[in-house]
């Protein structure tokens, strides 16, 4: 796809997602933590429907920064590894594809513990 | 009898309070989470595209590197204290990026730092993003057991 209209794309749909994840927040009586635990479940159910993945093609980024895509790469580490290992693949692979994300967020979330005080 | 006569009082308080309660500005939120996601999606966007063009990444690849810069920036932005007064702002649109999810480990773990690096730092940093990986690998286990289970039959 034109590099622009990529760029474009990642605007429109990662906006649009926080735009939902805001007006759950806005309109419903959910908590924050309620909000990001069902983008979470909902990447994982579009991606079981094999619709996730067309999402990313379309808009990059837009897809795969949003918490929705956590859900869509735990589903997709248990399939791959399913496929190659069977049944206990399903457990071997969830976080395949998301180790990165988890483990960063641990790394530097406890580097920062050490180096900065809290605020406020 | 005055607990029943409580409850009516008690009605009529909520009531009250809601017709003078100002309406949530969804609109304006939902506005405000749009525009800092987009915008956020968009640096993501161009980080990847860095880490194809210049450190010849492939497409699938790029994303674990893509990520990692995006969470150091945002436990840095955490650190300084901008991240949080950015968040009140944008909603949402904070929230929602793989950002906020380092945003809410770090700033669990700088919350609680007084009480130790074991007991404070390591048990409470997944205090807020705990929910979000327990709801998501148990879905993505049903998922994928669902379409293994297909895939088989």
């Amino acid at each position: 796809m034109h590099v622009f209209t990529m760029y474009i794309m990642a605007f429109l749909v990662g906006g649009l997602i926080c735009f939902v994840g805001q007006l759950l927040m806005d309109l419903t009586k959910l908590t924050p933590a309620h909000v990001m635990t069902i983008l979470v479940v909902a990447g994982a159910v579009l991606d079981g429907l094999g619709l996730y993945d067309p999402l990313i093609k379309i808009a990059g980024a837009g897809a795969t920064v949003p918490i929705t895509s956590f859900g869509n790469s735990l589903v997709h580490g248990a399939l791959i590894e399913s496929q190659r290992d069977g049944l206990i693949g399903i457990i071997t692979g969830i976080f395949e594809v998301t180790s990165a994300g988890i483990s960063a967020a641990i790394i530097f979330g406890f580097l920062a513990s050490l180096v900065f005080r809290a605020r406020g | 009898m005055l607990s029943a006569k409580l409850g009516v009082d008690q009605r009529h308080y909520k009531a009250y309070a809601k017709s003078v309660q100002p309406p949530k500005p969804w609109a304006k939120n939902g506005l405000r989470a749009f525009l800092v996601g987009g915008a956020i999606c968009l640096i993501g966007q161009g980080l990847q595209d860095l880490f194809v063009h210049i450190f010849h990444f492939s497409e699938k690849a790029a994303g674990n590197p893509t990520v990692a810069v995006l969470i150091i920036f945002s436990v840095l932005l955490t650190g300084f204290g901008v991240y949080d007064v950015f968040a009140q702002w944008a909603g949402a649109g904070s929230a929602v990026p793989v950002t906020g999810f380092a945003n809410a480990v770090a700033s669990a773990a700088l919350e609680h730092k007084s009480e130790g690096y074991i007991v404070g730092v390591g048990t409470n940093m997944f205090k807020v993003a705990g929910p979000v990986i327990v709801f998501g690998v148990v879905s993505a286990f049903v998922v994928g057991l669902i379409r293994y289970l297909f895939h088989v039959i």
